[in-house]
């Protein structure tokens, strides 16, 4: 999608000719802190996949398996939503390295 | 209703690749929307704002479903014409599936420029279900006063100053506007609480109708505030009663949560950067009156939920 | 072919022509002089008569945005307005015309507020000239039947796909109760054939995307493809008229000519004016003086060619302008008329009258005393009069 079309090239009217495209764009390099993922305190209660504004909590089966990090802005709400095991979070945020 | 394991299996409708800020608020309720309505066919369309522009960027577009946006005041106006094609059509047998419309709309597009479209196609009775993501202000055109604005936020049109710390108005009720309307449903809900956000879009969309729902949707760029605090923001409004989740259901109005405590607006307000000028002393009166000012409204709704 | 002989106002026919045209979907508010047109409409609708579903929206700009929504779902949509009510759509008439969606809109022109007045000019439609719809205007009512019909089929040309406006001057025409040749119904659906939406939102298992944002590096390219549609529009409104012609007997074209070919002195003209014109001229004939007029029936796309070659060896030309241009040089069709000119090698001398705002009358008298003005060269070439104002 990066090769920028002729105008005769474009669908009528500027329309996007398939739902979903922006799955190919890649946010994660605005990314300043990455989600870290510990299995071992996960409960799967799934907090993390509903309220992450950027679909980017990866399910296997049902279960979370990590982050799509070519998505995930680092925001953070899935760490701040776990509830972890035992008050010991699954998810942990650790600073990019540039 | 559908439970998390039941709404992953659903897959996402709204997909990232997106281009909100991190921690976007009003990504959530599109996605969770989208996530509700099931696998049940919906139409959808967006107002002109943040919500439309981050997701659909030429030519790359995060929705997953027919998708239209025409402009700003009009996405009640242009759903009704969405709807009124399917009428048509289905009449016609054009058109088999059973399909769902819904409008998505933020707080400038609803409260204020598109309320005159919005009040029509909600008395014509149109098929739809109108979402309101109410981040309180302007925040794609940069962080602007709204008629949802809260009383002495400070945006770039209400900006704190030496003389006025502030907006001065109190937020119109739009909720209350849109239940005088006598339609099927109208409810607020919150982002934070999945399970009721979910809840309230599975009834509007099975009711059939217009259907009306505010979701109150903290922006941690315009409220100021740090990303990961989106849905603890969410939740933190209901419990200081400043935002009630509740529903009108066939003119029944129904306390969805009462706080066990109820929180001091202040523990709400000092966490966002829109409201740090008012910690001042001299300040205290406008804490007080908008605490007042919230007290009331808890008290007039819980007199309606209680009829 | 049996065509049924009514007598009808330029409203009534303009409703009539959408009855059997039988759209889907009409969205639409009322509107002094065009109101008739949605009110004679929803009667069709109480009674049965139709299968359109109709939205009484409660405003113009809603209005037009419900026919964008509607249009791009698949339904075949049509809408009336006139003045204020158009310029209220003005936003949403650009996005119609953007999003490439085949909306069928009839107009009664009528003067743009202030001061407020109810009355023919071409101000309201000539404010939207630049937004990429089809624009065409009628000398009487009988055009505005024939050309609603033929308008469905240039909208929906795949070649053209856009939004096309059909006006009348109003009272003048929308008021005026003529004698017009209509159509059976199964004649005018068998001219406009099944709607072909290609791409739609009611097709839900292929979700796409309608009106994203564009940033710079495709605006340009999406305004672009509309100037192909629009020059493809030239071609298709003379072989949709044309083909009108083979069927119904009265053809069609992108402008017409009376008496020009061997005319020294001429008018340019739009709408109702034309008629009143030719009656003048054929008393001039009579006279000896070689006058004729040059109707421009679609002004969008204009016919910049055909208007140069019909004008060019013409000596004096008198450019007429129901609305005006104000603080630019002339009415629009005078600019545009003057541009066309600019490549002929031969060019007649050439000036602007604006005339007729807000409804005031233009008469006969009126029309041949320019035309003794031209001949006589009294007309300032190169230059731009008020014809009828108090000066």
């Amino acid at each position: 999608m990066s090769e920028l079309k002729k105008y005769k090239e474009l669908a009528l009217g500027g329309n996007i000719e398939k739902g979903g495209t922006a799955v190919d764009f890649k946010t994660g390099d605005w990314r300043s802190s990455r989600p870290i993922y510990h299995p071992e305190n996960c409960i799967q209660c799934l907090f993390c996949w509903v309220y992450c504004p950027d679909s980017a909590v990866i399910l296997k089966d049902g279960k979370v398996t990590g982050f799509n990090l070519d998505h995930c802005k680092g925001c953070g709400i899935c760490a701040h939503e776990c509830p972890g095991k035992k008050k010991v979070k699954a998810i942990t945020m650790e600073e990019e390295v540039k | 209703m559908a439970n998390l394991k039941e709404l992953a299996a659903r897959g996402d409708k709204f997909t990232g690749g997106h281009r909100a800020c991190a921690g976007c608020g009003a990504t959530i309720v599109a996605r969770q929307a989208l996530l509700a309505a099931g696998d049940k066919p919906v139409v959808t369309t967006c107002a002109t704002g943040c919500l439309e522009v981050v997701s659909t960027i030429f030519p790359y577009t995060a929705w997953d479903v027919p998708f239209i946006h025409s402009a700003f005041e009009n996405s009640a106006a242009t759903i009704s014409g969405v709807e009124a094609a399917y009428q048509s059509l289905k009449r016609q047998g054009t058109v088999t599936e059973d399909i769902r419309f819904m409008a998505f709309g933020g707080d400038g597009g609803t409260y204020d420029i598109g309320l005159q479209a919005l009040s029509g196609a909600m008395e014509r009775g149109h098929n739809m279900l109108y979402i309101c993501y109410d981040n309180q202000a302007y925040m794609n055109t940069g962080i602007q006063r709204s008629s949802a604005t809260p009383k002495g936020s400070s945006t770039t049109t209400s900006p704190n100053g030496k003389k006025i710390p502030g907006k001065v108005q109190f937020r119109k009720n739009l909720t209350e506007i849109m239940a005088a309307h006598g339609i099927p449903y109208v409810a607020q809900s919150v982002v934070g609480n999945w399970s009721d956000f979910t809840k309230k879009v599975e009834k509007a969309l099975a009711k059939g109708g217009p259907a009306f729902i505010a979701i109150l949707q903290p922006c941690r760029l315009g409220w100021g505030y740090p990303p990961e605090l989106t849905a603890e923001l969410g939740r933190l409004a209901v419990e200081t009663n400043f935002w009630p989740l509740y529903e009108v259901e066939d003119g029944q109005y129904k306390l969805n949560h009462t706080p066990k405590e109820r929180q001091p607006i202040d523990e709400w307000m000092f966490q966002q950067e829109r409201f740090r000028h008012l910690k001042r002393p001299e300040h205290q009166a406008i804490i007080a009156q908008i605490q007042q000012d919230i007290d009331a409204r808890w008290e007039q709704l819980n007199k309606k939920c209680s009829l | 072919m049996q065509k049924i002989i009514l007598a009808k106002t330029g409203n009534e026919a303009m409703a009539l022509a959408m009855k059997q045209v039988n759209p889907d979907v009409v969205a639409a508010y009322p509107i002094t002089p065009a109101t008739e047109i949605v009110q004679i409409f929803s009667q069709y609708v109480a009674d049965g008569e139709v299968k359109t579903e109709f939205v009484a929206v409660e405003s113009e700009h809603s209005a037009m945005s419900a026919c964008i929504g509607s249009a791009a779902a698949g339904a075949r949509t049509m809408t009336g307005t006139s003045s204020q009510g158009l310029a209220l759509m003005y936003e949403m008439i650009y996005i119609a015309a953007g999003l490439r969606l085949p909306i069928v809109m009839a107009d009664v022109n009528r003067a743009l507020s202030a001061p407020i007045n109810i009355h023919c000019d071409h101000s309201d439609t000539m404010g939207c000239r630049d937004a990429g719809w089809i624009h065409i205007f009628s000398e009487n009512a009988q055009e505005a039947y024939d050309s609603m019909i033929q308008a469905v089929r240039i909208a929906e040309h795949q070649d053209v796909r856009l939004p096309v406006m059909v006006t009348t001057d109003g009272f003048i025409i929308s008021h005026g109760m003529e004698r017009i040749d209509t159509l059976p119904d199964a004649d005018v659906q068998s001219f406009i054939g099944k709607y072909d939406p290609m791409m739609h939102l009611l097709d839900v298992k292929k979700p796409f995307t309608v009106g994203a944002i564009n940033l710079t590096d495709y605006y340009f390219e999406h305004r672009r493809a509309m100037v192909d549609a629009q020059n493809n529009a030239l071609k298709v409104i003379k072989e949709v008229g044309q083909e009108f012609g083979k069927k119904f007997d009265t053809n069609y074209g992108l402008i017409e000519k009376y008496q020009l070919d061997d005319a020294e002195v001429a008018i340019v003209a739009l709408g109702s004016t034309c008629g009143t014109s030719k009656v003048v001229i054929d008393k001039l004939r009579q006279q000896g003086v070689k006058a004729g007029l040059l109707k421009v029936r679609v002004f969008r796309p204009f016919p910049t060619e055909e208007i140069a070659r019909a004008l060019e060896n013409i000596r004096t030309v008198a450019v007429l302008d129901r609305s005006d241009s104000v603080g630019g040089f002339g009415g629009p069709v005078f600019t545009e008329i003057r541009s066309a000119l600019y490549g002929s090698a031969k060019k007649p001398q050439i000036s602007g009258v604006v005339y007729g705002l807000g409804g005031r009358e233009i008469d006969m008298e009126q029309i041949e005393g320019l035309f003794m003005d031209l001949k006589a060269g009294k007309v300032k070439a190169d230059a731009v009069s008020y014809l009828g104002v108090r000066e």
